[in-house]
C-alpha cells in the first residue's frame, strides 16, 4: 500500500493522530491480564501482513512528522546524538542495514544505487537525493549513524561489544522514555539499566545480555516494552523534564481519554557485520486511551494490568499519580469478560463490551 | 574519620575498594586532601622506587608524610584543574604495566579516573580507594552545568539555579552523579534540604 | 542452531600452501554476494561424510581469512590433524573444486577491541589465520598494529612471504627450528598505554602469554585470545535427553553435540569449540564419569555434575540424563 503521511506535531498544539489503519496495527503490548519484566524475545523475521513487525524498519503516517520533530529537537540539543569515535565503523553498519532494507522493503519509497562504493540514496518521503562514497564521512553533511537516523523513525543506541558486556557508545536518541544518553553514553549494559527496579533481583539482566551478546548476523531479535506519556509527546527527555513534567498534572477525568497515551517500544536487535556491535533500534509507538477503548479486547486488558501493577512499576514509568484517575476511566470498559491470549485486537472474535 | 560506608546502590553507582600493591611497571596515585592516608597504606619501598604521586592537599596535613615516602617524583597542587594538565602528561608518557591509584573524594577520583579511561586504562583496571569527604560532583540534567562538592539533597544548580535531586546514577564519562529538577511536576514545592546520607 | 539460515557455497579453489596446511575458497552457490563481516570472525563448515557407505555431517569452526570488505567469496585455511576425528582430514582429502557445502553465517568471539590504540597480535602455527582478516580490517582504516608470529620452520610458515613483503615492518617471524623465540617480557615492555594483545595459537602459548602479561601488569580486559578445541573421540555412550524424550547413542568419532543434532534435536551453539557458552547443558542425572574439555565451565561447575558443554565434552558410564 502507499502510505499517506500525517502533517502533524508532537509538541505545542500537539495534533498528532492515528488513523484507523494506525490504531488496527498498534503493538498493544500485554499478551496476557498482567504484566511482569521478562527476557520476551523473539526472533524479529517479519509478521503478518501490515503489522508492525512485517518489515525491518517499520515505516508509517507518521514517519515525515517525526523526522521533522527530531530536527528540531537536535537544532535545539545537539547533544541528543552522539557518537564516541571508535564507533564510527559500527555507523556505517547501520546505515548500509538501513539503507539496504528500506530499499528492499518499501522499493516505492526508498531506492539505493551501489556502484562499488560510490553510493546513491532516495529517500523520497523526506525528498532528499544523494551520493557518497561508502566509508568516507567526507561525502555526507552528518557522521554515518546521524546522518541515516535523522531518517529513520525511533532511537537508536549503538553497543560496542567488548569484555562479555555491551557498552552505549553510541546513539540517536530523541524520542526516549526519560533517559539522557548524554549522561549514560559509554555505560555497560547494566548500568544504563541501573535505575530500572525489580528486574535486577529478577536476574532479567543477566539473562537478557547472554541472549544479547549471542546474536548472530542475519538472526535480528525483537521485543516490546512500554510506558505511559501524557500528550503525544515524543520527546520526554530528562533534559526538558522541567518543561515537560508539568503536564503529568493537565490531567482531568475529563480529557484522560484524549491525553493519556500509551507509549509503546519496539526493541529490535542486529548484529552489524563490520564492526560486530550490536544496535539497537527502540521504536515508540503512541495511541490515546480512547482509540485504544476502540478494540474491546485492550479495553478490558489494559485496566486490569493498570489496576494490578505493582507500585514500583508504576512509579518508575511516572504514573503513580495519576493510577486512580486512569483507573476510573479504564474501569468502564471492562466488563469483566475473559480475553483471548496474544498482543493482536482480534476484532472478529472478542465480544463487544457489555453495557 | 576518613573512611565512610556507603550504603548499598544501583548498579551504576561507583563501588570503592581498599588499595592494594600490583606489580606494574611504574605506579601513579592520584589523591586529595584524605585520599593520603590510602597512600600512606599501601606504599611499599618497592613502589615508591617506580612512584608519581600526584596530591591535592585540600588544606590537609599530610604532605610531609607523602614525601618522606620519598616517591620517584612527587607534586602538590592547590586543585585538580590545576594539575589536569600534568595529569594529563602522565599518562601520555606512561607505557602498558602502569598501576594507577586513585584516593580520596568521589569528585577527583572520578576526573583522575576519566583521565585515565581516555588515555586507555579501561576502568576496571584502576585501584580506587573512598577516603575523606562524602560530598558529590552532580551534573545537572538540564543545563549540563557541573556543581561541586554538593552534600545536600535536593540543592540548587550552581548554574540554571533549578533546585535537583540527587540520583545516585553515575557516569564515568562525566565523573559526575546526576541532579533532576525536583518541582517539575509541582513547582515551587520543593522539600527542605538534608544531607545526602542522612 | 540459534538463529541465522545457513549459506550454500561452491569450493571454487582449493590450494595446498605446504605439507600441513589447504587453503579453500568458498563463493556463493546462488551466486549473490556473502555477509561482510569483522576481522576474526569464523564460519562453522559442514562436512557431509558419506564415504564407506557411512552418513555423518561433521561442524567444524575455521576462521574467515579473506578480506572482511571483499563479499565475493571466503577463504579459510585448514591444518591436518592425523590424529583428530577426521573433519580436517576430510576437508583435505574429499572436498573438490565445484563441491556443494554448506556454511554458517560468519560468527566473531575474537573481534578487535577498538578502542585500543595498538593492536599487538601474537600468532602461533596456524593461529595465523584470525589475523589475516584482521589485518586487513585495519590497514582499511589505517590501525596502529605489530604481529609476531612464531611457526616451526620456513617451509611450514603458512603466509609468511605474503606477510613480510606487504608490511615488511609491522611483521616480525620466528622459527622454532632456528631456535628463534619471541621475546615476550622485552616485547611488552614499553607499549604505548591503550595497547591490546591478541594470541592466537597453540594452549601453551596463550597461557604464557596471558601469564606473562599479567605479571608485567597489563589488564586482563587489554588481553583477548582464541583457542578453539576441536571435539575429541572417545568411547561411544547412551544419554537420555528428557525434554525430547528420547535416548541416542553417541559415536566413537563423534561428538555430544553432532549426536544431538543427528537425532534432530536443536541445540543452540556458535563455536562448537568449548568457548562461548551457548551449548551449556543441564544434567538431570548422572552415574558415571564426565570428560570434560572446554574452557567456558570454571573448575567448580566441571566437578559439580551439573553441567556439560556437549561440543567437546564426553561421558563415561552408565546413565546420563540431560535437560535436552
Amino acid at each position: 500500500m502507499t502510505i499517506q503521511f500525517n502533517d502533524e506535531t508532537f509538541r505545542d498544539d500537539y495534533s498528532f493522530k492515528n488513523s484507523d489503519w494506525a490504531i488496527k496495527r498498534f503493538p498493544f503490548p500485554f499478551h496476557e491480564d498482567s504484566y511482569m519484566y521478562s527476557v520476551n524475545m523473539e526472533q524479529h523475521r517479519g509478521g503478518p501482513d501490515g503489522s508492525i513487525y512485517e518489515k525491518r524498519f517499520d515505516v508509517d503516517e507518521h514517519y515525515v512528522s517525526e523526522m521533522r520533530d527530531r530536527a528540531m529537537v537536535l537544532a535545539d540539543d545537539p547533544l541528543r546524538c552522539q557518537s564516541l569515535p571508535h564507533m564510527t565503523l559500527a555507523g556505517w553498519d547501520l546505515l548500509e542495514l538501513i539503507m539496504v532494507s528500506k530499499s528492499e522493503d518499501y522499493p516505492d519509497l526508498f531506492e539505493l544505487h551501489r556502484n562499488g562504493d560510490k553510493w546513491r540514496w532516495v529517500n523520497k518521503p523526506m525528498g532528499i537525493d544523494d551520493s557518497f562514497t561508502f566509508l568516507d564521512e567526507a561525502t555526507l553533511p552528518y557522521g554515518p549513524m546521524e546522518y541515516i537516523t535523522r531518517q529513520t523513525q525511533g532511537d537508536f543506541c549503538v553497543l560496542d561489544q567488548r569484555d562479555d558486556n555491551l557498552w552505549m557508545d553510541a546513539g540517536m536518541i530523541t524520542t526516549q522514555a526519560d533517559w539522557s544518553l548524554d549522561f549514560d553514553i559509554g555505560m555497560n549494559f547494566f548500568e544504563w539499566h541501573a535505575p530500572v527496579p525489580l528486574a535486577h533481583e529478577k536476574g532479567i539482566f543477566v539473562r537478557a545480555l547472554k541472549f544479547l551478546l549471542s546474536i548472530q548476523q542475519g538472526a535480528p531479535a525483537r521485543r516490546l516494552n512500554w510506558t505511559m506519556t501524557v500528550n503525544p509527546l515524543l520527546d520526554t527527555s530528562p533534559e526538558n523534564y522541567h518543561k515537560w513534567g508539568i503536564q503529568k498534572t493537565s490531567v482531568t477525568p475529563e480529557n484522560i481519554g484524549a491525553k493519556q497515551h500509551l507509549r509503546v517500544e519496539l526493541q529490535t536487535f542486529f548484529r552489524l557485520p563490520r564492526s560486530n556491535a550490536l544496535v539497537f533500534p527502540i521504536r515508540c509507538y503512541l495511541c490515546c486511551f480512547d482509540d485504544l477503548m476502540s478494540v474491546p479486547k485492550w479495553g478490558r486488558r489494559l485496566h486490569r494490568v493498570i489496576r494490578d501493577l505493582p507500585e514500583e512499576l508504576a512509579t518508575y514509568k511516572g504514573f503513580i499519580d495519576n493510577r486512580p484517575m486512569m483507573l476510573d476511566y479504564l474501569s468502564a470498559f471492562d466488563d469483566g469478560q475473559p480475553t483471548s491470549m496474544g498482543i493482536w485486537p482480534d476484532r472478529d472474535t472478542e465480544p463487544p463490551l457489555k453495557t | 574519620m576518613s573512611k565512610f560506608t556507603f550504603p548499598e546502590s544501583i548498579r551504576s553507582r561507583p563501588v570503592y575498594g581498599t588499595l592494594e600493591p600490583r606489580a606494574g611497571a611504574a605506579h601513579l596515585l592520584i589523591a586529595d586532601a584524605h585520599g593520603a592516608e590510602a597512600i600512606l597504606d599501601v606504599a611499599t619501598p618497592d613502589m615508591m622506587a617506580k612512584a608519581h604521586i600526584i596530591y591535592i592537599p585540600k588544606g590537609e596535613p599530610f604532605e610531609d608524610k607523602l614525601r618522606a615516602l620519598k616517591p620517584a617524583q612527587f607534586y602538590s597542587g592547590p586543585t585538580y584543574a590545576a594539575a589536569e594538565q600534568r595529569i594529563h602528561k602522565a599518562f601520555a608518557d606512561a607505557k602498558m604495566g602502569l598501576q594507577l591509584y586513585l584516593s580520596g573524594t568521589e569528585g577527583v577520583i572520578g576526573q583522575a579516573q576519566h583521565a585515565a579511561m581516555q588515555a586507555g586504562i579501561p576502568h576496571t583496571a584502576i585501584q580506587t580507594e573512598h577516603r575523606g569527604s562524602t560530598a558529590r560532583r552532580m551534573q545537572c540534567v538540564h543545563c549540563k552545568g557541573i556543581t561541586e562538592d554538593v552534600d545536600v539533597d535536593p540543592f540548587q544548580c550552581a548554574h540554571c539555579g533549578l533546585h535537583l535531586f540527587v540520583r545516585d546514577h553515575y557516569s564515568r564519562r562525566l565523573a559526575a552523579y546526576q541532579g533532576v529538577c525536583i518541582d517539575a511536576e509541582d513547582p515551587g514545592n520543593v522539600p527542605p534540604s538534608k544531607g545526602i546520607y542522612e | 542452531m540459534s538463529g541465522a539460515e545457513k549459506i550454500a557455497v561452491t569450493v571454487t579453489d582449493i590450494v595446498p600452501l605446504n605439507d600441513l596446511v589447504t587453503r579453500f575458497e568458498f563463493k556463493r552457490t546462488d551466486g549473490g554476494l556473502l555477509p561482510t563481516f569483522s576481522g576474526g570472525a569464523h564460519t562453522v563448515v559442514e562436512m557431509r561424510d558419506t564415504s564407506n557407505g557411512g552418513d555423518i555431517t561433521r561442524m567444524n569452526p575455521y576462521s574467515l581469512m579473506s578480506d572482511p570488505m571483499d563479499q565475493s567469496a571466503y577463504t579459510i585455511s585448514v591444518r591436518r590433524d592425523d590424529e583428530g576425528r577426521g573433519g580436517s582430514l576430510f576437508m583435505h582429502n574429499n572436498v573438490k573444486v565445484g563441491d556443494q557445502m554448506v556454511v554458517s553465517n560468519p560468527v566473531n568471539l575474537f573481534s578487535l577491541d577498538l578502542l585500543a590504540k595498538k593492536h599487538l597480535f601474537l600468532a602461533g602455527g596456524i593461529g595465523i589465520t584470525p589475523f589475516l582478516a584482521q589485518i586487513k580490517q585495519l590497514e582499511r582504516f589505517n590501525g596502529n598494529w605489530e604481529l609476531h608470529y612464531a611457526c616451526r620452520n620456513a617451509a611450514l610458515g603458512s603466509y609468511v612471504d605474503e606477510l613480510t613483503d606487504h608490511y615488511p615492518n609491522a611483521t616480525h617471524v620466528y622459527y622454532d627450528d632456528n631456535d628463534q623465540r619471541i621475546d615476550l617480557v622485552n616485547l611488552l615492555d614499553g607499549q604505548p598505554l591503550g595497547t591490546h594483545i591478541y594470541v592466537c595459537g597453540p594452549k601453551g602459548m596463550i597461557d604464557w602469554v596471558r601469564k606473562t602479561a599479567a605479571g608485567e601488569g597489563w589488564p586482563r580486559e587489554s588481553i583477548h585470545y582464541e583457542e578453539f578445541l576441536a571435539p575429541q573421540s572417545g568411547k561411544p555412550f547412551e544419554v537420555k535427553l528428557a525434554v525430547s524424550n528420547i535416548v541416542i547413542q553417541v559415536g566413537e568419532q563423534e561428538s555430544l553435540l553432532e549426536a544431538i543434532e543427528r537425532a534432530g534435536v536443536d541445540a543452540p551453539y556458535l563455536c562448537r569449540g568449548g568457548a562461548c557458552g551457548q551449548c551449556e547443558t543441564q544434567v538431570i542425572d548422572y552415574t558415571g564419569n564426565f570428560i570434560h574439555r572446554d574452557h567456558w565451565l570454571d573448575d567448580a561447575e566441571h566437578a559439580s555434575g551439573d553441567k556439560i558443554m556437549p561440543c567437546v565434552s564426553r561421558f563415561e558410564g552408565k546413565v546420563l540424563v540431560l535437560d535436552r
